[in-house]
């Protein structure tokens, strides 16, 4: 573990020179591995996942045999880190099957449930496979985002982009901050942000179409650190409701070029702001 | 524009990791000034004035501003306090560096930055596209940062060469190095001394000058042998060659002082100039032992550094060292020199100057009230004003050609023996604060008028109905807790309120009629006093009446009243009285210290708690349901808190610390059983003398100075066993009841409020490390506040003895072996009546160490004997005024001392009309001071626990 840094003293500005609500820089690079039916990788700073869909196919294993429901398509998702991931350096023992990745492998599978067409899709199952290479904070949202990208590149229809972002509550709202901005909650947060005490909540939501609003549909929401006072949860559902407004535009913008290069895939770079 | 930061990092197990950090470099960071018109981004920010606002320099003419390197923070801090220096400009290198190298200064630093006058804008200049750099192949971080600090200065200058307003930025640095680099490269930069000797009027601000860089030329003989070097101090230790330990002087001898090494019992002496090696009490130091043959021991002789003149001379040291004669000596221990300091523990010294013959010279001695620290070399050009006040001065540095360490003066605090000025050397010495508080902690004081609003009304329980009455000492002006009680048709349901969430002592005072925000914590009990439910809320509330104890216990007693606020109080009486029999039943103490048991009232100086012992029942009454609340709440917090609830412990003492309890009881022949808390009280309850009415109280006394201090802690640090509070004799304790005068209360009150769920939390509260953090330092802070309260009575007491000598009747508490301890009960007062103190004197006494007593011809003296004092006060060091302790009663010829009247008359004749109208006013002066600080009489007695 990192220690605890103490997050201040920059005039208004995050440890590594964001404000709350900017994004890091988010690189793109969708179909990106051959044999899958779709790919993408995403890096969101030093966050960096590659997501491969495999489907829809007939169902194998345990998951098709015992599931009754035969109306729907069975999404499956299957989330491992890997063990170099760590961005403090340390090595992970296991890559997958530990309690944190069951728990974001299922948090996944409800996200892009949300999303897919899935009774269109009776007695087939869509492979969901995520892979953290590199782990900086908001893993599990930039994976979210990593994986509707690559079901766009399997061309499996989606209702709208699942998109993940955190919010993080890092200190005493501090009254020499320019526009006291900080205190309030502070968007996609790295390693050392997500280790200072407070609360991060991650969320998926299906922001709308428009990018006027900033409102959305909120799928998943999960809170890590202590608690929360029902106060405050308003104003973060504003902001990172903001911020995935936002996300889901540079990945749109990502989508719309690669489909219409197709050709040979290509890096994007999409600036901040 | 973004960088990647790679460092690596060591683990403790030593493994090293690559860490790769994000760096945003960035367009948009306004340079602070009012004058630009490049910045495009517009903050409220900007603060470093358009017009030549900065104070006139000889040196620089154009309008300027200055940006300066971190060791101008760092040494210079107490220049940089002063107004005269502003539009000032910080760069995030330098705040950072300040805030690795001392937490101490980066706050004071803050302090400025955050007062809005001052005008010191701090830029980022790590995230600014422009002013970031790179560290080069091969360059040191030190090098690099001075570089950044370069770079930034530059930028400046070509940034704020405006047409028609042409700003300069001149780097401010004491690195010699730094200022030579910059002038290649023409950037404009100067010497903190230099910047300051061409001002207008500099001389006040050139006496705080730091004295740190000065000593490089070094000159005259060198006292002391070279410290080792940091690398070589490391390996030292690392190879057991060295050892590491804090240093601490002794209080009698000037020229000796131990290590106290982590982890090992038996501390390293250390004896003789060039042994101590320019360690000063507090620093961290390495330490090598000395080959066994060169051990010594402490010698007993007392010696103060009384040098009135400054003479450096290496005689004079030798002869002072030779006079530790080898041959007495007994008991040799473990002895060893300093070799290197750590790290300094340099604070600011209270003191005053040394009387000097050449009044114009501008090199001074100061002498610090603290024996313990030595004497300090000042340049003064105002020793004409400064030699009659008490000032303050920091230590710069300690060269080895100097017999002092150098340093500046910081301020003074007015005139010596004056008791402004020693009450604010007693709060400087013991570290308290007590500046005035912020304007932005003012400013969110609750504006006046206030009135309760609907959003209270939403939030908090309505108990306004309820008849609700406070019961407190006379006078009492902050009153914290108020209580109800009321039959339920099988129980009783209790109230007990405690103000929260508005400072200031009248909003945040529970006042009769009128209506106040509360915490309550409110008990539904049966009649045997057991708790069948608790439950916690914030409320409103309204109290009937704001009584003393006296009025309340009239009404109790008065069975003709009966209206609900008296049965309300007489349940509550009643109640009390069983939860009082539980207590005692457990085995809780009841203690007495001098402290508490004999308050002097300021006004006449006579005892007004000797007599005071018949308390009422309704002191008790408030007393249990402020146990009652503290210890529900602290079950509460721990419940929904496991890791970090703020509590309060009391450890039990090691059986040993009784030792002397139960050796002065056997001499009068009781036997105190001390295996638990509650034998002991019982012990205590038997021992009475029917001719020494004070006796059980002193045995109170005796038992207290054996008990250990009580502490906070967070919940997460112990074992739940170790909660334990021996004196109250409960499992868990924590303090609830008082958050307007303790800090404790405050935190327990937040964590409670998220309990229940009517606040939110905020990341620090729930923080292991930080609330430890914040308990040590309450912990220290109350151990300061208790030594400055004592140091206050002793300076009090002293004021009150001044050109009077007096006899009084005293007991003996402890027999020691040169020396009688007498507790004066009339004024709480303790003093040492030393005995074979006159050498040529034929009266011995002899000490018997097996039953504690001194005899001298037929007379014994042992402990709790009577005997009649004569006090009177020493003056002779201005700094050290002490009391003295003589013989009266029982008469031993050749050496006690007739009765006082004769020699007080003698004085008055003495004294002249005039001295007597001085004093005379000087009485009423402190009436009137008395009749102002009646609040605080409430503080002093309130049940300490
Ligand atoms: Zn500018």
């Amino acid at each position: 573990m990192i220690e605890a840094e103490n997050i201040e003293d920059q005039n208004g500005l995050r440890p590594d020179g964001r404000r709350a609500l900017e994004l890091r820089q988010i690189r793109v690079k969708m179909g990106v591995f051959g044999q899958a039916d779709g790919s993408a990788y995403i890096e969101q700073g030093n966050t960096k996942i590659l997501v491969t869909v495999y489907g829809p196919h007939q169902p194998r294993g345990s998951t098709g045999r015992s599931t009754s429901n035969i109306t729907k398509g069975i999404v499956n998702c299957q989330y491992s880190m890997a063990v170099f991931s760590l961005s403090s350096g340390e090595r992970k023992r296991k890559p997958r099957g530990d309690r944190k990745s069951q728990e974001r492998s299922l948090q996944l599978k409800h996200a892009m449930e949300a999303i897919i067409h899935l009774e269109i899709y009776p007695r087939s199952q869509i492979d969901i496979y995520v892979e953290a290479l590199q782990v900086d904070g908001s893993e599990y949202c930039a994976s979210v985002n990593a994986a509707t990208l690559a079901l766009i590149d399997a061309g499996i229809p989606i209702k709208n982009y699942a998109i993940g972002c955190t919010v993080t509550l890092i200190n005493n709202p501090s009254l020499e901050d320019e526009d006291n901005t900080l205190g309030k909650g502070v968007l996609d947060a790295n390693y050392v942000e997500e280790c200072t005490p407070g609360v991060t909540l991650s969320v998926v939501s299906l922001p709308n179409n428009d990018s006027t609003s900033k409102d959305g549909l909120i799928v998943v929401a999960q809170g890590a650190g202590q608690r929360l006072h029902l106060s405050q949860f308003e104003s973060l559902k504003a902001r990172v409701l903001c911020g995935c407004q936002d996300i889901r535009t540079i990945l749109d913008y990502a989508v719309r070029e690669y489909l219409t290069e197709q050709s040979l895939p290509s890096l994007f770079h999409v600036a901040l702001n | 524009m973004l960088t990647t930061k790679i460092f690596f990092r060591k683990t403790k197990g030593g493994n090293v990791f690559k860490t790769v950090r994000e760096h945003y470099l960035r367009n948009d960071i306004h340079c602070g000034s009012k004058a630009c018109e490049k910045c495009m981004c517009k903050t409220r920010n900007i603060i470093l004035d358009d017009e030549d606002s900065s104070v006139k320099s000889s040196k620089i003419t154009e309008p300027y501003y200055l940006l300066i390197d971190t060791n101008i923070i760092l040494d210079q801090i107490d220049i940089l306090e002063e107004d005269v220096i502003c539009n000032v400009i910080i760069v995030q290198t330098v705040l950072e560096e300040v805030k690795h190298r001392s937490s101490m200064v980066y706050k004071r630093l803050k302090n400025i930055i955050t007062n809005p006058q001052r005008k010191f804008y701090v830029f980022v200049n790590e995230h600014h596209k422009e002013t970031y750099i790179e560290r080069n192949p091969g360059e040191s971080t030190n090098d690099r940062n001075d570089r950044a600090i370069r770079v930034a200065t530059k930028w400046y200058n070509a940034h704020l060469h405006l047409d028609d307003n042409k700003i300069k930025t001149v780097l401010l640095t004491d690195d010699a190095r730094n200022r030579e680099l910059a002038e290649k490269e023409e950037i404009p930069a100067i010497s903190m001394e230099d910047y300051i000797l061409s001002l207008e009027n500099s001389a006040f601000l050139a006496d705080k000058l730091c004295k740190k860089n000065y000593s490089a030329v070094c000159e005259g003989p060198e006292f002391f042998p070279c410290h080792l070097t940091p690398s070589e101090l490391h390996d030292g230790i690392k190879t057991g060659k060295l050892q590491q330990g804090t240093f601490q002087a002794s209080k009698e001898n000037f020229l000796e002082g131990f290590v106290n090494v982590d982890g090992v019992e038996k501390s390293i002496f250390i004896q003789g100039r060039s042994s101590l090696n320019r360690a000063v009490d507090g620093d961290t130091v390495a330490v090598e032992l000395l080959p066994e043959d060169q051990w010594s021991s402490p010698s007993d002789i007392v010696l103060q550094d009384e040098e009135e003149t400054d003479v450096d001379n290496v005689l004079e040291v030798k002869k002072v060292i030779d006079k530790f004669d080898p041959s007495n000596k007994m008991q040799k221990t473990q002895t060893g020199k300093v070799v290197g300091i750590i790290r300094r523990n340099w604070r600011q010294y209270c003191g005053i100057l040394q009387t000097s013959n050449i009044e114009t010279n501008v090199r001074h001695i100061f002498v610090p009230a603290e024996r313990k620290i030595p004497k300090i070399r000042i340049e003064t050009r105002q020793y004409t004003v400064l030699c009659k006040q008490r000032i303050i001065v920091a230590i710069d540095s300690w060269p080895r050609n100097s017999r002092y360490p150098l340093g500046h003066f910081v301020r003074a605090l007015g005139e010596i023996g004056n008791k402004t000025t020693e009450n604010e050397v007693i709060l400087l010495e013991h570290d308290i604060p007590h500046s005035r508080f912020s304007d932005a902690v003012l400013s969110s004081l609750p504006k006046m008028p206030w009135n309760v609003t609907d959003v209270d009304l939403a939030q908090r329980e309505d108990l306004r109905h309820l008849d609700i009455c406070s019961v407190d000492p006379p006078g009492c002006t902050d009153i914290d807790d108020a209580l109800h009680c009321r039959d339920l048709p099988n129980d009783f349901h209790l109230l007990h309120h405690v103000i929260t969430d508005l400072l200031s002592s009248n909003l945040c005072s529970l006042l009769e009629k009128v209506e106040r925000l509360t915490f309550s914590c409110i008990w539904e009990m049966d009649k045997d006093a057991n708790i069948i439910n608790t439950k916690f809320c914030k409320s409103i509330i309204c109290s009937r009446a704001a009584m003393t104890y006296d009025e309340a216990q009239l009404k109790i007693d008065d069975a003709t009243q009966q209206d609900p606020l008296v049965k309300s109080l007489r349940n509550l009486n009643n109640l009390a009285k069983k939860l009082k029999k539980k207590r005692l039943d457990n085995g809780a103490l009841v203690l007495a210290s001098p402290e508490i048991r004999f308050q002097v009232d300021c006004e006449t100086h006579d005892p007004i708690e000797v007599e005071a012992k018949k308390l009422r029942e309704t002191n008790s009454m408030v007393e249990e349901f402020m146990l009652l609340a503290n210890i529900s709440v602290a079950k509460k917090i721990v419940e929904e808190f496991p890791e970090y609830a703020v509590l309060r412990r009391h450890p039990e003492p090691p059986p040993a610390n009784f030792e002397p309890l139960i050796k002065a009881a056997k001499n009068q022949g009781f036997t105190m059983n001390v295996n638990s808390g509650k034998e002991l009280a019982a012990s205590l309850d038997e021992c009475h003398k029917e001719n020494n009415p004070y006796f059980n109280i002193m045995l109170r006394i005796l038992a207290t100075r054996c008990m250990m201090q009580a502490v906070y802690f967070i919940s997460g640090m112990l074992q739940p066993n170790d909660y334990y509070h021996y004196g109250l004799a409960c499992p868990i304790y924590t303090h609830f009841t008082s958050p307007i005068r303790r800090y404790a209360d405050v935190m327990v009150h937040r964590l409670l409020a998220v309990c229940i769920g009517a606040d939110a939390t905020y990341p620090d509260l729930l923080d292991k490390k930080k609330n430890h953090a914040l308990c040590q330092n309450m912990n220290y802070r109350h151990r300061m506040a208790q030594y400055a309260a004592r140091a206050s009575v002793a300076l009090n007491t002293h004021l009150f003895f001044r050109e009077k000598i007096q006899d009084e009747e005293g007991y003996i508490l402890f027999v020691r072996k040169n020396a009688l301890q007498i507790l004066v009960l009339k004024y709480g007062l303790e003093g040492t009546l030393y005995l074979n103190k006159d050498k040529n004197s034929d009266v011995t006494f002899t000490y018997n160490a097996e039953n504690h007593s001194q005899t001298c011809g037929n007379t014994v003296f042992r402990t709790f004997d009577p005997v009649t004092v004569q006090i009177s006060l020493n003056r002779s060091n201005v700094q050290h005024e002490k009391l003295i302790f003589k013989l009266v009663k029982p008469f031993i010829p050749g050496f006690s001392v007739p009765a006082a009247n004769a020699q007080s008359c003698r004085i008055t004749v003495e004294e002249g009309t005039k001295e007597t109208a001085k004093r005379k006013m000087e009485t009423e002066k402190q009436q009137s001071n008395n009749a102002k600080g009646g609040g605080n009489k409430k503080r002093q007695k309130k049940r300490k626990h």
